[in-house]
C-alpha cells in the first residue's frame, strides 16, 4: 500500500461523510421544492384570473363571480391600523429592552411574555379580541376590535427586529453622545433611532405580513364574509383577502376555481413581496453598515 | 431674568424627558401586561362553567362532543385531544428529521450564496399564511392523498400533519441554526485537527454540544404545531372521533373552537366550553414555550 493511498478505514470515513452531506442536502431541497411547487400551482390555476376588472371590483352574484376588490380594501384597513397601533408601542418596548432595561428578573419576565405573545395560538388570540375589545370594551365586530386583536398578536415581531436593529448600533456612538452631556432620551433620539431605522423598517414591514395573512384572530373579531358596500370607519366590519379565501373555498358552493385561486394567489403574492422587500432592506443594511 | 427663563425650559425639558422616559418604560411592560390580558379574558369568558358544573372527567374522558344537543348537552374533549394530538405527532415525524437536517445542512455543509439563498427560502416558507397552505391541502393534498392511498377521503390526519409539518419546519429550522452557531468553532477545530470529517464532527461533537437548543427548535415547532387553526381547520375533514389510522378525518382543538364559535349564543354553555379549550390550549403552548424558552437559555449561560 503506497503512503498516499487511504485507508479503507479513510474510505469509509470519506463515504459517510458524502452520504450524510447527501441526505441533509435531498432534505432542504425537498423544502424548497414546496415553495416552488405552491407558487407555480397558484400561478398556474389562478394566473388567468388576475385582471384589472379582477382587482378592482365587488364580489357578484354570491360571489360566484366578480372580483375582489372589498376583500383588498378591507385587509389594507386591518393592517393599516394595526400597523398604526403596534409600531410605536413595539418600538418603544425594544427600546426599553434594549437602552433602559439591564439584564433584571424583569428583563426576563418581559422577555418570557414576548416569546409567549408570539407562541399563543392564533384562535386563542381570537377568543381574547372577541373576550376583551368586542365584548369588555364593547368596541362590536369592528376593523379596530380585529385591528387590536391583530397588533397584540404582531407585536413581538416589531420587538424583536427592532431589538435587534438597536443593539446593532456600537456602545461607542452612545458614549460619544453622552460624552459631550445629552441625556439619555437624546442619545436614543438622535444617534441610536438614525442609526437603525432601516432595521426597524424590516420589523415593521415583517408585522405587516403577518397581519395581512392572519385569518383566525379576524375571524370573529372584525372580518365579515360578505359586505355591499366598503367600510367607512374603524367601526365598521370589512372583508379581508385571508378571510375571502377561507369563505370562498369553504363557505360557498360552486365558486369558479380561478376565483378561488386567484384570490388566493393575490393573498400569497401581497405577503411574499412584502416579505421580500423586508429581506432586501434587511441586506442592504448589513451591506452597508460602516462600522 | 433670563437665567430664571433657561431654568424653566431646563426644568421643562426634564419633566418631557422623564414623560418620555415613563412612556418608553410602559410600552417595555406592555407585553407582560398583553399576556395577563389574555390569560384574564380568555378565562374570564371561561370561568362560569369552568366552575359551575363542567364535568372535569367528561371533558377530559369522554368523546361524546354535543354541545347542541336539546336533552343531553355532552363536552367530551377527548376526541378534539386526540385530534390534536394525533396530526401534531405526525407533523413531527415529518418534521422533525426535515427541520433538524436542514438546519445541519444549513448551519455546516453550505456556504455563502447557497446558505443565504436557503435562508431566504426557509423564511419566505414561514410567511405563507395558514389560510393558503389550508387551501392547499383541500384542493391539491386532497386529491393526492386519494389517489395514492386509496383513501375515501383526503382530508384527514395526513393531510393536515403534511402541511403543519412543513409550516412548522423553518421555526426549527432557524432556531436549530441558531444552536449549532452558537457551539464554539474551538469544538469543530480541535475534531477536525484529529482527522474527524465534517459528518463526525456534526455527529458526535456539534450535536451532543447543541442537545438543548436543538431541543427547543423542536419543542417551538410542536407548540406552532398544536396552536395552528386555519389549515387544520380546513385540511383535516371536521370528524369529532378518536382516529384510528392517519386516514381518518379527525378535528383539532383549535378548529373546534374556530368552526363553531360563530355559531354559538355569547354566555352559553357551549360558548363558554370553546373558552375552555381555548385556557386549555393556551396552558399548554405555554408550558412547552417556557421549556423551550429555559433549553435556550441554558445555552446562553454556558
Amino acid at each position: 500500500m503506497g503512503v498516499f493511498q487511504s485507508s479503507p478505514e479513510a474510505q469509509r470515513r470519506h463515504f459517510m461523510q458524502s452520504v450524510a452531506k447527501s441526505v441533509f442536502a435531498c432534505m432542504t431541497a425537498l423544502l424548497v421544492l414546496p415553495v416552488i411547487a405552491i407558487v407555480g400551482l397558484l400561478f398556474v390555476r389562478g394566473g388567468s384570473a388576475l385582471s384589472f376588472e379582477f382587482l378592482f371590483s365587488a364580489p357578484l352574484q354570491g360571489m360566484t363571480a366578480g372580483g375582489i376588490w372589498p376583500a383588498i380594501v378591507g385587509t389594507v384597513w386591518l393592517v393599516g391600523v394595526s400597523l398604526a397601533v403596534a409600531a410605536p408601542i413595539g418600538v418603544l418596548a425594544a427600546v426599553y429592552l434594549n437602552e433602559y432595561a439591564g439584564d433584571s428578573w424583569l428583563t426576563r419576565i418581559i422577555h418570557l411574555a414576548i416569546v409567549n405573545l408570539a407562541g399563543v395560538p392564533s384562535i386563542v388570540h381570537a377568543l381574547f379580541g372577541v373576550g376583551a375589545f368586542v365584548l369588555f370594551f364593547s368596541l362590536g365586530t369592528s376593523i379596530l376590535s380585529a385591528s387590536l386583536t391583530l397588533a397584540i398578536m404582531t407585536l413581538p415581531v416589531i420587538i424583536a427586529s427592532t431589538k435587534e436593529a438597536l443593539s446593532a448600533v456600537p456602545m461607542s456612538f452612545r458614549e460619544a453622545c453622552w460624552n459631550v452631556g445629552a441625556t439619555r432620551w437624546q442619545t436614543i433620539r438622535h444617534v441610536v433611532l438614525p442609526n437603525s431605522v432601516a432595521g426597524i423598517l424590516t420589523g415593521v414591514i415583517l408585522q405587516v405580513s403577518r397581519a395581512a395573512g392572519e385569518t383566525a384572530p379576524i375571524l370573529f373579531t372584525g372580518a365579515a364574509f360578505f359586505l355591499p358596500h366598503l367600510p367607512q370607519s374603524v367601526n365598521d366590519q370589512c372583508m379581508a383577502l385571508s378571510m375571502h379565501l377561507f369563505t370562498l373555498s369553504t363557505q360557498v358552493p360552486n365558486v369558479p376555481p380561478q376565483i378561488t385561486y386567484g384570490t388566493a394567489l393575490v393573498l400569497l403574492l401581497v405577503v411574499l413581496s412584502v416579505n421580500t422587500t423586508s429581506i432586501i432592506i434587511r441586506s442592504r443594511v448589513r451591506r452597508r453598515r460602516r462600522w | 431674568m433670563r437665567k430664571g427663563w433657561s431654568k424653566r425650559r431646563a426644568a421643562l425639558e426634564r419633566a418631557k424627558e422623564r414623560a418620555i422616559e415613563l412612556l418608553i418604560a410602559v410600552c417595555g411592560v406592555s407585553a407582560v401586561v398583553f399576556v395577563f390580558a389574555i390569560i384574564y379574558f380568555v378565562f374570564r369568558e371561561a370561568a362560569p362553567l369552568l366552575f359551575g358544573g363542567l364535568d372535569f372527567g367528561q371533558f377530559f374522558g369522554s368523546e361524546e362532543w354535543y354541545p347542541d344537543s336539546n336533552s343531553n348537552k355532552r363536552y367530551g374533549a377527548l376526541a378534539l385531544i386526540a385530534g390534536t394530538v394525533s396530526v401534531t405527532t405526525l407533523a413531527m415525524v415529518i418534521a422533525v428529521p426535515f427541520g433538524l437536517g436542514t438546519a445541519i445542512y444549513v448551519s455546516e455543509f453550505s456556504t455563502g450564496r447557497v446558505k443565504e439563498t436557503l435562508k431566504i427560502v426557509i423564511e419566505l416558507l414561514a410567511a405563507i399564511p395558514s389560510v393558503v397552505w389550508g387551501f392547499i391541502g383541500l384542493v391539491a393534498l386532497n386529491p393526492l392523498i386519494i389517489d395514492a392511498f386509496g383513501a375515501p377521503v383526503g382530508l384527514n390526519v395526513l393531510n393536515g400533519a403534511f402541511l403543519l409539518g412543513l409550516m412548522s419546519v423553518p421555526i426549527m429550522v432557524s432556531i436549530g441554526e441558531d444552536a449549532l452557531k452558537a457551539v464554539p468553532d474551538t469544538y469543530r477545530e480541535a475534531a477536525e485537527a484529529m482527522g474527524a470529517t465534517k459528518w463526525q464532527v456534526t455527529w458526535r461533537v456539534l450535536l451532543p454540544a447543541a442537545r438543548n437548543g436543538l431541543l427547543a427548535a423542536v419543542l417551538l415547532g410542536v407548540g406552532r404545531a398544536i396552536g395552528e387553526t386555519m389549515a387544520v381547520l380546513m385540511a383535516t375533514g371536521h370528524a369529532v372521533h378518536i382516529p384510528t389510522s392517519p386516514l381518518d378525518s379527525v378535528r383539532t382543538m383549535t378548529a373546534t373552537i374556530a368552526a363553531e364559535l360563530g355559531e354559538t349564543a355569547r354566555g352559553s354553555d357551549h360558548y363558554r366550553i370553546l373558552f375552555v379549550l381555548g385556557t386549555v390550549l393556551f396552558l399548554i403552548t405555554f408550558l412547552v414555550n417556557l421549556t423551550a424558552d429555559l433549553a435556550i437559555r441554558g445555552i446562553k449561560k454556558r
